[in-house]
């Protein structure tokens, strides 16, 4: 599966608190959510981005707080996908779950900047940015996500098993 | 095989187990609080699972925006009660509860050898009783709770050794900022830490409690303790269920074994914007300050409140600053009212609030507004975690919180206490 966006650059240690801040944390509902994404560390973000972009950054996005929240703010604004040096493992969990790609690449996150297109191929794990020219290559999801993310995320994989159980 | 893997290969019915496996783990106690619980609902719905796997072990308690701060979190904390109600969960109202990672451990929920999932990252904190805990999604939590089982990555385990006697004011706290300072915010990402050594056998259990509960600061997946005399001795009264103890074995494997003498270890400040940015008092500088908290699932246990407390000693906090003293939970707030504590902070000119997470993720009960500095014993400081975006917030433990609401500014409480 390939998709292609603008991407969104960011420094290290992007938190949930930046992602999503707790004052919004008052409802669940994924398009109120959406609205105040980034809103702490890029008040242009919810203005600026557009269906399929994507936003990358560098060590440990999506650091700090369990709150699932923050990856589904993330999809309901619009990115298609999150390529990172590093995630945080709850954040990582999290968005595998819901269906929020991710690509763990710490070169192709140092060579990105804001505005390049972006191009990933989910399957191969490449990301090309087509802005230099530079392709780079992810590593591949072990077989057991990769179940996960083929079954349509967690709640749909475990739907699966208690089908079959029954 | 160390305490992580000991504890994970007999949660998945194996001999053993190596970091890197994916693993089916059987859990023991599943937890949610308000701002996680109604996704987790909405997920377990979407399952089609008529009823939870084991309600005495599904664990619900209002917390974060609760005594519920507006319409919209009152909507939230009904969504969960209801279902706490109709599935019968163990489920703590208002007025019986408190802050989730105080009341847990307090009540015997957890006990030493469990596997422990939350829908919120602090659940590291029951490392300390020697269990391995972990934060999640809602999601996963909704799967839990449907099958009594979570998927794992087995994870590296890093071997943390503090030799040395800890000076005085010198707590868990300091312990675990100083150690973050050391590593860095990633430091543990994927790892689980485990702590040892001599300053750790010395510790309180509720020094415990502060370390493991701030393991995720570190990127850590869990924090764990090796259970002890002070362990059991905590359970003992406490435990609603039997327990069994885990040891590391004598050869057991870490990925990194970091050593600490911490015997002349100063107490310590996290500076703004990282829980990592830490300096020893003494290097802190001239930092006026608008508003101290006491609280939260860090700090927020009878010994926080006791030292505290001891710091202040008839001494009122200082007249251009706000302190804000929030116990754990309804049993630490009895408590203390008994002691005599709760009198000595509201004569200091304190704030005591009735237990919530509230200020410590900028929900309510002491926001921060632009330009104003807050010195906290919780846990973030990341930009606009109490508030404003323009706000500062500084991490250290209740000594230096104390003596800081007397100075008007980060003070040490050898300065303010002798």
């Amino acid at each position: 599966m390939k998709l292609r966006g603008t991407a969104h650059k960011y420094g290290s240690n992007v938190d949930t608190d930046a992602i999503i801040p707790a004052r919004y944390l008052n409802v669940s509902d994924a398009q109120e959510l959406a609205k105040h994404c980034m809103e702490d560390i890029d008040t242009g973000f919810v203005r600026r981005v557009k269906p399929g972009d994507i936003i990358v950054a560098e060590a440990n996005f999506g650091c700090g707080s369990s709150r699932e929240h923050a990856p589904v703010a993330i999809k309901a604004s619009g990115i298609s996908c999150v390529v990172a040096g590093s995630f945080a493992r709850i954040f990582f969990r999290n968005a595998i779950n819901i269906g929020l790609p991710l690509l763990e690449c710490p070169e192709a996150a140092a060579g990105c900047s804001t505005g390049d297109i972006i191009e990933v191929d989910l399957t191969s794990g490449e990301i090309t940015n087509v802005t230099t020219g530079k392709k780079y290559r992810a590593s591949p999801y072990p077989e057991f996500l990769l179940d996960i993310i083929k079954s349509g995320g967690l709640v749909s994989q475990t739907k699966k098993k208690l089908a079959r159980a029954r | 095989m160390n305490l992580t893997e000991k504890i994970l290969a007999a949660h998945c019915g194996r001999k053993s187990v190596t970091p890197g496996e994916f693993i089916n783990v059987k859990v023991d106690l599943i937890l949610a609080n308000d701002i996680t619980a109604p996704l987790a609902i909405k997920e377990f719905r979407n399952l089609g699972t008529k009823s939870v796997f084991d309600p005495q072990r599904v664990v619900m308690v209002p917390d974060h925006f609760a005594p519920n701060k507006d319409i919209p979190s009152a909507e939230q904390c009904k969504l969960m009660r209801e279902f706490a109600l109709e599935q019968l969960l163990v489920y703590f109202e208002v007025g019986r509860a408190g802050i989730e990672h105080v009341l847990l451990p307090e009540q015997g929920l957890v006990v030493p050898g469990d596997v422990v999932v939350g829908a919120d990252s602090h659940t590291c904190t029951y490392g300390a009783l020697s269990a391995f805990a972990t934060g999640m999604g809602s999601t996963d939590i909704a799967v839990a709770m449907a099958t009594g089982e979570i998927w794992m990555k087995v994870p590296a385990a890093i071997q943390f050794v503090y030799s040395g006697k800890l000076r005085p004011w010198v707590g868990g706290k300091d312990l675990i900022l100083h150690t973050i300072g050391r590593i860095g915010v990633d430091g543990a990402l994927y790892a689980s830490m485990e702590f040892t050594g001599e300053a750790i056998s010395e510790l309180s259990m509720d020094g415990r409690f502060t370390m493991a509960n701030m393991a995720i600061e570190a990127g850590g997946k869990a924090g764990l303790f090796r259970a002890d005399k002070k362990t059991l001795e905590y359970v003992k009264d406490r435990a609603k269920r039997p327990y069994k103890v885990f040891d590391p074995d004598p050869d057991a494997r870490y990925s990194q074994t970091i050593e600490l003498d911490v015997s002349n270890l100063e107490p310590q400040v996290a500076f703004p914007s990282l829980p990592s940015k830490v300096k020893p008092v003494s290097q802190a500088g001239t930092v006026g300050l608008d508003q101290v908290v006491i609280g939260s699932c860090t700090n927020g246990r009878l010994e926080d409140l006791r030292v505290a407390a001891q710091v202040l000693n008839g001494k009122k906090v200082h007249p251009r600053l706000r302190c804000i003293v929030l116990p754990g939970t309804q049993t630490v707030y009895r408590q203390a009212m008994h002691e005599g504590i709760i009198e000595r902070f509201i004569e200091a000119g304190a704030a005591v609030s009735t237990p919530t997470c509230g200020p410590c993720l900028g929900g309510y009960m002491g926001i921060l507004a632009a330009g104003e500095r807050c010195l906290s014993t919780t846990n973030r400081n990341f930009v606009g975690r109490m508030g404003s975006t323009k706000s500062e917030v500084y991490l250290a433990g209740p000594a230096v919180a104390a003596a800081s609401a007397v100075a008007g500014r980060i003070a040490s409480p050898q300065e303010v206490a002798g």
